[in-house]
């Protein structure tokens, strides 16, 4: 069931569409943002209160990249995989970032402090490489620098 | 020289709030407009010859001209502010949302008011947090002082306007896609005809418009098409935001009259290339643009000059390609974006893509083989106008044919020397 919490939160954002299925995607980030990732349950949760199909909510949620259908770490570093990254040497940041954290792109640490995932570009390309860290930006990354964040969120 | 759209904005600093807006003559423009005719705002911004910034520059009066007008047009009415920026190497938008998001409000009341809308949304990718919070906060701000709601400045005009935070895919900029992201929908794009401007969100008259190109309107209305066209140095009107990334001494974002020639963004904005770097090519609007090369340097950068060139302005933010970085490997960066981001309805272009990907790398892993340059020509055309249901699979195909013409004796070097010439071992 939801949270009277996340109830509210979906019926505040239901009042800026004509309709409820409008709200399913903001509905689904809502449960995401409450429990981390959106399991089978928040699936079923959110098409009960919008009086959707599950399977028709469900097809919404994995067309979406960042609708989590599979439990992620307390913080997701996104890390830009786009061209200009790339031309300014993203892959030895890939490469430091998984072997500081011991994972792959794709991967939780075993501690479930981190994610990484690569991610499209992320609208800073004058600071490439670039990466986020949950809602954060940073950018003209290099190793020295990628320690020092990753310490910061110890 | 005028720089309008980034007069307020200083990186770094918070975006003026509504009352430092004002102060800077901020919803003065607004205050005109409501004493206007819709038709006589319409007029002025035809006046202006003001293109869309979103990529593809259609005028943005001519669309705003199939909008249903009167009392007997269909409602509600809406627009769209596309806010979504995710074509690679693209970060203009997000200076505007950023620096200064009245701006950006103000311009949608009125390109709202001027085709009668009732309700306006921004539609605002996921990853621009700050983004999110400033244009939230600058939209309670606006309804607070009787922007936005019922009755605007006790005028007969009311305009409804929500932020939608987007969950993130390529596909959902693309007008129609984002339509039904907006319906609560998979993005997959819709049929064109009818257009959006006759039977958009919910089948009702709707205009999308980019956030640069409605940042545009407030100062067309104030100062005039005249003046705006005069910002420029070419036929479209206005400054254009142009931005450079890649190995060049200063990349970064200048707003520059329309039409600023090519070789004076790289070498007086960007400062040129960085020591030991020398210039081989660049996609001047993002990711999904043709190459041009030193030939075309002197190239305007204005939406009939570039095309005119064999490419096109796009998003005017341009990706430099240096002597040092393999432009095969390169392509396949931008092809295995593009594959990746197909929403899957089309067949050349959701297969096509990841064979295309494929190629690329096992060229630069050293499986080349000499029929694959005919096979990756074969594919541009596969994937060219006309073939697919939406203009991304076109703009993938931008960069490689391109690159295939201009930069052939390095795909060569991949297939007889079986490796990439520019990896390490
Ligand atoms: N800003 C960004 O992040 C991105 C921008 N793009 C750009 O998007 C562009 C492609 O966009 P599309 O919307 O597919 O281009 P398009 O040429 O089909 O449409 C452009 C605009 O003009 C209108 N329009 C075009 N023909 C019309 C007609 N006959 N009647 C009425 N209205 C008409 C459309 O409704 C649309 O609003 C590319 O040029 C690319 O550069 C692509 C990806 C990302
Ligand atoms: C795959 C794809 C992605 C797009 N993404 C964006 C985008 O993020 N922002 C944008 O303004 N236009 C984007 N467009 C272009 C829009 O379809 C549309 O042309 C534009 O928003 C119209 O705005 P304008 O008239 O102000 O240029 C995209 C087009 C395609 C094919
Ligand atoms: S061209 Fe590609 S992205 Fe566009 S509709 Fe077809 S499959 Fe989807
Ligand atoms: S390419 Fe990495 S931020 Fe744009």
């Amino acid at each position: 069931m939801l949270s009277e919490q996340e109830r509210k939160e979906i019926e505040a954002h239901a009042r800026h569409y004509p309709n409820n299925r409008a709200v399913c995607i903001e509905a689904l980030k809502i449960v995401q943002q409450h429990r981390g990732w959106v399991s089978n349950e928040g699936i079923a949760d959110v098409a009960e209160a919008l009086q959707m199909k599950p399977a028709e909510l469900e097809s919404v949620a994995t067309f979406y990249n960042m609708i989590f259908r599979k439990p992620v770490g307390k913080h997701v570093i996104l890390l830009c995989d786009s061209v200009s990254c790339w031309i300014m040497g993203y892959e030895r940041l890939r490469q430091h970032l998984g072997d500081r954290l011991g994972i792959r792109p794709g991967q939780t640490t075993a501690d479930g402090r981190f994610t990484l995932l690569p991610n499209v570009c992320l609208g800073a390309c004058d600071h490439a490489p670039v990466m986020m860290v949950d809602d954060a930006h940073y950018q003209d990354l290099d190793p020295a620098r990628i320690d020092q964040i990753l310490a910061s969120y110890q | 020289m005028e720089t309008p759209l980034t007069h307020n904005i200083s990186p770094g600093r918070e975006p003026p709030d509504l009352a430092q807006y004002e102060k800077a003559g901020g919803y003065g423009a607004l205050r005109k407009a409501l004493g206007m005719a819709p038709a006589e705002i319409q007029a002025a911004v035809k006046e202006s010859n003001l293109r869309g910034r979103g990529g593809a520059g259609f005028p943005t009066a001519q669309k705003w001209s199939f909008v249903p007008m009167g009392d007997d047009a269909p409602r509600p009415k809406y627009l769209v502010c596309n806010a979504d920026e995710m074509e690679p190497g693209t970060f203009k938008d997000r200076m505007l949302l950023e620096g200064d998001p009245h701006q950006l409000i103000e311009g949608i009341i009125i390109s709202a008011y001027a085709i009668q809308a009732d309700v306006a949304y921004v539609f605002l990718r996921w990853a621009y947090k700050l983004a999110a919070r400033r244009v939230e906060r600058a939209i309670v701000e606006a309804y607070r002082h009787g922007y936005l709601g019922k009755n605007i400045l006790g005028s007969a005009y009311s305009l409804e306007m929500h932020l939608h935070v987007s969950a993130g895919r390529y596909i959902c900029g693309e007008e129609t896609a984002l339509l039904n992201a907006l319906e609560g929908k998979r993005a997959n794009p819709r049929a064109k005809p009818p257009y959006p401007q006759v039977s958009g969100l919910w089948g009702k008259p709707t205009i999308v418009n980019s956030v640069e190109t409605l940042c545009n309107v407030p100062h067309i209305v104030k100062q005039g098409a005249e003046w705006f066209r005069s910002l420029s140095r070419s036929d479209d009107g206005g400054t254009k935001l142009y931005g450079a990334s890649g190995r060049v001494k200063n990349p970064g974002l200048w707003e520059l009259p329309m039409g600023t020639p090519l070789r004076e963004i790289l070498e007086e904005h960007a400062g040129g290339m960085r020591d030991g770097y020398q210039f081989r090519g660049v996609l001047p609007g993002g990711a999904s643009t043709d190459f041009v090369t030193a030939e075309h340097l002197d190239v305007a950068m204005d939406f009939d000059s570039v095309q005119k060139a064999g490419s096109r302005l796009g998003t005017g933010t341009m990706i430099i390609l240096d002597d040092k970085t393999c432009p095969v490997g390169m392509l396949l960066n931008l092809e295995h974006f593009f594959a990746q981001e197909s929403c899957g309805w089309c067949t050349p272009c959701w297969s096509g893509l990841s064979w295309i990907e494929q190629i690329l790398q096992d060229m630069e892993e050293g499986r080349g083989r000499a029929s694959d340059l005919e096979l990756l020509e074969s594919h541009t055309r596969l994937l060219g106008p006309g073939h697919t249901f939406c203009a991304l699979a076109p703009g993938a195909a931008e960069p490689l044919q391109s690159g295939l013409k201009y930069f052939r004796d390095d795909f060569e070097r991949h297939i007889h020397e079986k490796r990439c010439p520019w990896s390490p071992t």
